[in-house]
């Protein structure tokens, strides 16, 4: 196995972990929300979107890493736009509390 | 700057990235503190982004830009979707992530062959293949939540039989590339079968186990991009991944935990095809129906009111109505409260983000186990498109398909009061008995009418 291998498998091990102590506390109230925030932070792909399709290595993936760019970013917009929306509506419930 | 540089600091934006998410996670444990992480986790995502453009490796920028905007303007109309289509945008972006997920793992794919070793090839053929079913799953999904589909089940004699063959056909495939990475047409059938077994996946699964699915799905989508991250030993990919596969993965435990089913019976189960109504059901049972006048008097008698919603909420747009049903009780002093099941709708936390869109505020929305110590001193539970979730069956009677799924114990309640269409069996063709109960009455009606026509008996028997 390589080395790189180890190292990730670290890193997603503790990760995975972190996660799944993070997501127990998120109220169900807020499951919806916490889908599409996860969704836009898994966008996050666009990284290796954009470095795949500026290495400019082959025609074919370039394109395939440029459809990548937009299906992903498209994720990130969307998924922050929405998640901010839900949450906006969460807080006017709690301002006509007060 | 020197190339190192310039590497050392976009890895150091990575790391910066990686713990925006994290705080991002963390904050989103209270509605008080989730618009900070939103926050944290646009600025977080923003920095990495911004970062990568500035990477050496990337010499073309011209269509990395134009893709970028077209990005941006597919994301802004899927941003601002009506909250009702909330669950299909949500499997059209667990489709898109899975989607680029694949495409990325294809393009190395076709760059490093053949010199790619086993061990990179088993990488990029497991990331391709959970990319690839994940994304036309999730396209199922969407269509079936649009309605585009049917939501029913759509079952075939060896269905899982023939389901599982293609799945093991994709690892095969993928076993001899590990042999042979040079066979260019080999990958692209593995790409073929592993799209065709995520429809296999999600065709026989109907609408009311959405929930759960659409979870699983977002699990799936998560990991492939941790998976991606192994190929491309890109760290905040991993990270990000996992935290996703993890949020996915934790939200379908509940869903399946909440119907009392597991995994294998979700996916391979298609319930609601196997179950054969009992027999007893065919003995004549008489129901106590009311009309919207009479439900207005005795909401108005109560003193506690919860109100249970469910799907057929959803379906009928109730939601403003019954904002002001609550807001007409309430201005009478009566204590009202929303119980919500965590399958309720078509997924996680459905319910609560309609109630409040329509501005009901979210200390009156409690889940299943908050409210259900609360129902031996209400006066009235309304259940307002909710069945199975109800059923009393589920706790008393052994023989249903649902018996231990935990539910609402609306039966707890002084008078239970339900808005249904008609006397139809919730999704898994079971009876509920709740509705032969004696101090059960029966509101047939469209929810969105009815719950309208009682808000106008309480606002007319007011003055």
């Amino acid at each position: 196995m390589p080395a790189d291998f180890i190292s990730s498998l670290f890193v997603f091990i503790l990760a995975a972990f972190l996660g799944l102590e993070l997501i127990k506390r998120v109220s169900p109230l807020l499951h919806t929300p916490l889908m599409s925030l996860t969704n836009a932070l898994d966008a996050i792909v666009v990284v290796a979107a954009i470095i795949i399709a500026g290495r400019h290595e082959t025609k074919l993936s370039t394109l395939l890493g440029l459809i990548a760019v937009a299906a992903s970013f498209s994720n990130m917009v969307g998924g922050f736009l929405i998640t901010d929306r839900m949450l906006h509506m969460f807080r006017a419930g709690k301002a006509k509390k007060s | 700057m020197t190339a190192l540089a310039t590497q050392q600091l976009i890895d150091l934006s990575y790391i910066a990235a990686v713990i925006g998410f994290i705080l991002a996670l963390k904050w989103l444990s209270s509605p008080v503190s989730a618009m900070r992480g939103v926050l944290i986790g646009e600025i977080a995502s923003g920095v990495a982004v911004i970062a990568t453009l500035f990477d050496p490796q990337v010499t073309h920028y011209k269509w990395i830009i134009i893709t970028l905007i077209i990005g941006a303007a597919i994301g802004v109309p899927l941003g601002m979707v009506k909250m009702t289509a909330v669950p299909q945008r949500t499997a059209v972006s667990h489709a898109f992530g899975a989607l680029s997920a694949a495409l990325i793992g294809i393009g190395e794919y076709y760059v490093g062959t053949p010199h790619l070793t086993k061990f990179e090839m088993l990488e990029i053929g497991l990331e391709v293949i959970i990319g690839s079913l994940t994304f036309t799953g999730s396209l199922i999904a969407a269509g079936k939540l649009q309605e585009i589909l049917p939501q029913r089940p759509i079952t075939y004699k060896g269905q899982n039989v023939v389901s599982l063959s293609t799945l093991g056909a994709a690892i095969v495939i993928m076993l001899m590339l590990m042999a042979h990475p040079e066979y260019t047409h080999l990958f692209a059938a593995m790409v073929v079968v592993a799209l065709l077994f995520g429809v296999m996946l999600v065709t026989p699964i109907g609408g009311a186990d959405m929930p759960t699915v659409i979870s699983l799905l977002n699990s799936y989508a998560g990991f492939s991009a941790a998976l991606l991250g192994f190929v491309l030993n890109s760290k905040v990919l991993v990270v990000a991944g996992a935290l996703d596969g993890a949020s996915g993965f934790i939200l379908s435990v509940i869903m399946c935990k909440a119907m009392n089913r597991s995994f294998t019976n979700v996916l391979f189960g298609a319930f609601g095809q196997v179950q054969v109504s009992a027999g007893k059901v065919t003995e004549e049972r008489t129901v106590r129906s009311a009309s919207p006048e009479e439900a207005a008097g005795i909401l108005a008698a109560a003193s506690k009111v919860v109100i249970v919603p469910g799907y057929g909420m959803a379906v009928a747009q109730a939601q403003h109505k019954v904002r002001e049903l609550f807001d007409g009780l309430t201005k009478r002093g009566i204590d009202v409260k929303f119980g919500i099941h965590p399958v309720a709708g078509r997924m996680p936390g459905h319910m609560n983000v309609l109630l409040a869109e329509a501005d009901i505020p979210y200390d009156k929305l409690l889940d299943m186990d908050e409210i259900n110590g609360e129902f031996a001193q209400t006066d009235v539970a309304l259940i307002i498109g909710a069945n199975d979730v109800t059923n009393p069956a589920a706790r008393t009677d052994s023989s249903s398909p649902i018996f231990g799924m935990p539910i609402l114990d609306v039966d707890k309640a002084r008078t239970v009061m339900v808005i249904k269409r008609s006397m139809g069996a919730g999704f898994a063709g079971i009876e509920n008995p709740l509705y032969y109960m004696d101090k059960t009455l029966m509101l047939f009606g469209d929810a969105k009418n009815f719950v309208g026509a009682i808000v106008r008996e309480l606002a007319g028997g007011h003055e």
